[in-house]
């Protein structure tokens, strides 16, 4: 019986889709507190997504970058600390593939791809390097470092794209060389003119790399090993110092990587930020409802984009203001690290089964 | 402009943007003192910039005229102990990871505020401009001293709330038996439920406390320095602030200095502008100075930051 609930209670998928049900049926009563039709809005946004092709291209191209973003908030977990600094990493990252894609030129077409993704992976971890080495030599604390990071990456980049990059009168860069475009022609042909990239594939291999990385690697395990306890970890002969450097970096990687693959296969030039762009804050979110596991967050970051994305539609469709989802997302994360909540309401389900088996 | 003029400008715009990273630095204190972390400060502030625009707009409609923009720091508040109470339930409660937690807080103050705006106010992002915010009093006597006079005693009100704020923090927490039970709690849960401290409780209020404070410095924002709330009223402030919380040291003097610190970079970034040298300067390095200029302060002179020993673990009796 024990084990039954331990199944149950953490390493099924059962917590995570019962608070998602909760998370829509949270998001339903506040659209009809607020006057509107809650099913007429769901329906709407499953249209939007599932509707038509092009839509649907373009809910995958939302998707990309969160799961690049997840994954780099998700890593620096696993090894016990809290990246909250994937927004600058993932804006660094677009500079850097922006500076490579557009003033580096005469490279053969597949060759100036890779470089300027490279550019933008290496730029990003080394921007989390940074906040790594700063934790690991002083005794920084990482989040403190990782915020005042994010800005000033927002302003660099302005600064870059301002000074170096932009077309004359316009608030964006010129665009990228042809060279150093990641989109895939064809499939976008496909999905009617939706901005299809080569990232999502990258994506999803990225993911796959984490879980073979951090599980099956010798250099994984070190890592882990030092965010789940570092005086154990140092006692047992591993450099913690060295171990907190190289995990910010590859966490940054990931996030890096995220926005290059906004500028090489999606924009194709950068613009001016006004604001942070958020998709390094909504990959907490999308850790946080993956469990922090690669393959987690590959679901969650499909359910965050889908939401994301299908939300414009309900305010066409059923005129509810698309903040909403961000209410739904928000009650998703809330019931997910609540899990007693959720054990609470199913309670009554488990006592009905053993009593059945008792019969 | 005369450097008299100058120096007392600069001192005034420092406290008028210091003012709101006061109050949510203090609540992250009480928060974090009492062992529960609050990265959902930035929401928190969301939650009462929205509160105190909603609440001054309907009571300038009423008629209650100068004393709208006080009925919006009282919605505020208490904005700010309803929104405070789901971090609390689930952390505290529901023993949630604290930081998802926070996270949950933010997700929902920048949707359900943004959502509820645009039901008020007929699908428009923002409230329309207010008509009764706060403006700025000059105290009798003290404003006449010269340099300082102006810098320091004519002042929005809510500022010289923020700055008696931070003593009567500092008083609370370190002079009475309510601010050692709070910290015992956030240093030793179980030795002090062992001595009858009632730990749930005494986080709690901790927490609330924290929304309440948080709360009031977003409204303090949209009271003064804006004049309405849309969705960028509130954008990143509640980090600094936390920033400013962990700088200080969790001590309530500290993060004065730091959330001061904060707003004099600011304020001199916004000073730098109006000469005529500084066009030479790329405007992007400005607005950067008052994040780099920390890096390096913590960097330099601070160094490893002593939390509260038991902040972010949930309180399990039964590991006494």
């Amino acid at each position: 019986m024990n084990k039954f609930f331990k199944i149950f209670s953490f390493n099924s998928l059962v917590v995570p889709l019962v608070a998602i049900l909760f998370g829509l049926i949270v998001g339903a009563i506040i659209m009809l507190i607020g006057g509107y039709n809650p099913l007429l809005a769901y329906s709407s946004l499953f249209s939007t997504v599932f509707g038509n092709l092009y839509d649907f291209g373009e809910a995958i191209r939302e998707i990309t970058p969160l799961i690049m973003t997840g994954l780099a908030v998700a890593f620096a977990f696993r090894t016990g600390l809290f990246n909250i600094g994937a927004e600058g990493q993932y804006i660094i990252g677009m500079t850097a593939a922006s500076v490579v894609g557009i003033k580096v030129t005469g490279l053969p077409i597949v060759v100036h791809a890779v470089v300027a993704i490279i550019a933008g992976g290496v730029a990003g971890g080394l921007w989390a390097g940074i906040t790594g080495y700063l934790k690991a030599k002083r005794g920084v604390n990482e989040v403190i470092i990782s915020i005042m990071l994010n800005w000033t990456a927002l302003y660099f980049s302005n600064y870059i794209v301002r000074n170096f990059l932009l077309i004359k009168g316009q608030q964006r860069s010129e665009d990228i060389q042809d060279t150093a475009s990641i989109s895939i022609g064809w499939l976008s042909t496909m999905f009617s003119d939706a901005r299809m990239h080569w990232g999502t594939l990258i994506a999803v291999l990225a993911a796959v790399f984490f879980y073979i990385f951090m599980w099956k690697s010798k250099q994984g395990y070190e890592l882990r090993a030092v965010g789940h306890n570092g005086d154990a970890a140092k006692y047992a002969g591993m450099n913690v110092k060295k171990n907190i450097i190289k995990a910010m970096f590859i966490s940054g990687v990931f996030a890096g990587l995220g926005g290059a693959f906004q500028v090489l296969g999606v924009f194709h030039n950068q613009a001016l930020f006004t604001g942070s762009p958020g998709v390094g804050f909504d990959g907490i979110a999308v850790a946080l409802i993956g469990m922090n596991h690669p393959f987690g967050i590959l679901l969650s970051a499909i359910l965050f984009g889908t939401l994301t994305y299908g939300s414009a539609g309900m305010s066409f469709g059923a005129d509810v203001p698309p903040e909403i989802i961000r209410i739904v997302i928000g009650s998703i994360i809330f019931f997910i690290a609540a899990q007693g909540i959720v054990r609470w309401v199913l309670k009554p389900f488990y006592l009905k089964r053993k009593k059945e088996k008792v019969l | 402009m005369d450097w008299i003029t100058t120096i007392g400008q600069l001192i005034n715009t420092t406290l008028v943007f210091s003012t709101a990273l006061i109050f949510a630095a203090m609540g992250g204190i009480f928060s974090e003192r009492s062992g529960v972390v609050n990265i959902g400060i930035e929401g928190l502030m969301t939650f009462g910039a929205f509160a105190a625009g909603v609440a001054t707009y309907f009571a300038e409609q009423a008629g209650m005229g100068a004393a709208s923009p006080w009925i919006g720091m009282l919605a505020a508040l208490v904005m700010g102990i309803l929104a405070s109470l789901i971090h609390a339930v689930a952390s505290i409660t529901f023993k949630a990871d604290q930081v998802i937690s926070g996270v949950v807080i933010n997700f929902l103050a920048t949707g359900s505020t943004l959502y509820m705006v645009k039901l008020i106010f007929d699908g428009a992002g923002e409230t329309t401009l207010l008509k009764e915010s706060f403006s700025k009093w000059a105290i009798p006597w003290l404003s006449e001293i010269p340099i300082i006079g102006f810098g320091l005693f004519t002042n929005y009100p809510t500022t010289y709330v923020a700055i008696i704020l931070v003593f009567v923090s500092y008083f609370v927490l370190f002079k009475t038996t309510f601010g050692l039970r709070l910290r015992s709690v956030g240093e030793h849960p179980s030795a002090a439920d062992t001595v009858g401290i009632k730990v749930v409780r005494m986080r709690y209020i901790g927490v609330l406390i924290s929304g309440a404070l948080a709360a009031l410095g977003g409204a303090t924002i949209t009271l003064t320095t804006t004049s309405m709330f849309s969705h960028n009223t509130i954008s990143g402030q509640g980090f600094i602030a936390i920033a400013a919380m962990i700088f200080g040291k969790w001590n309530p003097l500290g993060a004065f200095g730091a959330a001061v610190f904060f707003g004099l970079s600011q304020a001199v970034g916004n000073y730098f502008q109006l000469f005529e040298w500084s066009k030479s300067i790329p405007q992007e390095f400005i607005y950067m100075l008052p994040y780099v200029l920390t890096i390096i302060v913590l960097v330099a002179a601070v160094g490893r930051s002593s939390a509260p020993s038991a902040l972010g673990e949930a309180y399990d009796p039964s590991k006494r």
